[in-house]
């Protein structure tokens, strides 16, 4: 299928263009909106691997939750002009680092897995990804490690209360 | 240029393995602290992706799963970690990762 091809290059193009603007950029805030472009062009490549819940999810926390908490504590903090520093590195010592560390730790791990060309994708069952059997999942085999994760949640609520809180 | 085509799930991997050396050089490399948080999630993200990929090349739904575990965890520890930039900036004035030497004075 062609088209799935484009789209998967659009996508991957996308994601990579939006995360090297967004590493370089000084201000935190533009650096934070570049972001939002990156988890919209992953959520497309969710979609485009049959993840349809987990790509609904990717919008609604990483770009409406995460990013939005982000973005408040950069402007409640008001930092001066100062405070920016542009990126000191130049960027051709930034590829050499991470040509570097791609071909340190990633390298290998490729290595072992793209000479396997005939390795393609399982047929799936209608309806997979889809929220009724990621539901059906959660609540059969992971059911414990679900419940922890509200006492989680919970625990980081309060810790940051108590963290940013000015007196206690 | 027959490795372009079909879309096998090295490809993924290959993006996924991209992305992650991009979020350790945005780590490695900025000194502001916002930088830094969101390198990780980068990192994160690259790692769910990989997650997904696994899961349709076997057809397990179990990486699905872990990906909600993920992203729920990376909430939980964003919060976190901005409510501790926040309280170190009270404390130093600043958000350069190279002067937080203590969480305490």
């Amino acid at each position: 299928m062609m088209l799935e091809a484009i789209v998967f290059y659009i996508l991957a193009a996308a994601l990579v263009i939006f995360s090297l603007l967004m590493i370089t950029r000084m201000n935190p805030v533009s650096a934070a909106i570049t972001m939002v472009g990156a988890f919209a062009a992953l959520a497309g490549l969710y979609a485009t691997l049959n993840a349809s819940f987990v790509s609904i999810i990717q919008i609604l926390v990483y770009a409406g939750g995460i990013m939005v908490l982000v973005i408040f504590v950069i402007m409640i903090l008001n930092l001066r002009e100062d405070d920016l520093v542009p990126m000191k590195v130049k960027p051709f010592w930034l590829i050499l680092v991470a040509a570097a560390l791609f071909a340190a730790i990633l390298g290998p791990v490729l290595f072992c897995v793209l000479p396997n060309k005939d390795w393609t994708w399982a047929v799936l069952t209608p309806g997979f990804g889809a929220l009724a059997m990621v539901g059906e999942k959660i609540f059969s085999d992971f059911l414990f490690p679900f419940e922890i994760l509200s006492l989680i949640l919970l625990t980081a609520i309060i810790g940051a209360l108590v963290m940013a809180k000015r007196k206690l | 240029m027959d490795f372009l085509y079909p879309i096998t799930p090295n490809h993924y991997l290959a993006l996924s393995a991209v992305l992650f050396t991009i979020g350790i050089a945005g780590v490695l490399t900025r000194k502001n602290v916002f930088m830094t948080l969101m390198s990780l999630e980068l990192m994160l993200n690259a790692v769910n992706l990989s997650f997904i990929t696994f899961s349709k090349a076997w057809g397990d739904l179990t990486g699905h799963v872990f990906v909600l575990f993920v992203v729920s965890v990376a909430a939980a520890e964003a919060c976190v970690g901005l409510s501790i930039v926040i309280a170190l900036f009270r404390l130093k004035e600043t958000v350069d990762v190279d002067l937080f030497k203590s969480l305490k004075n």
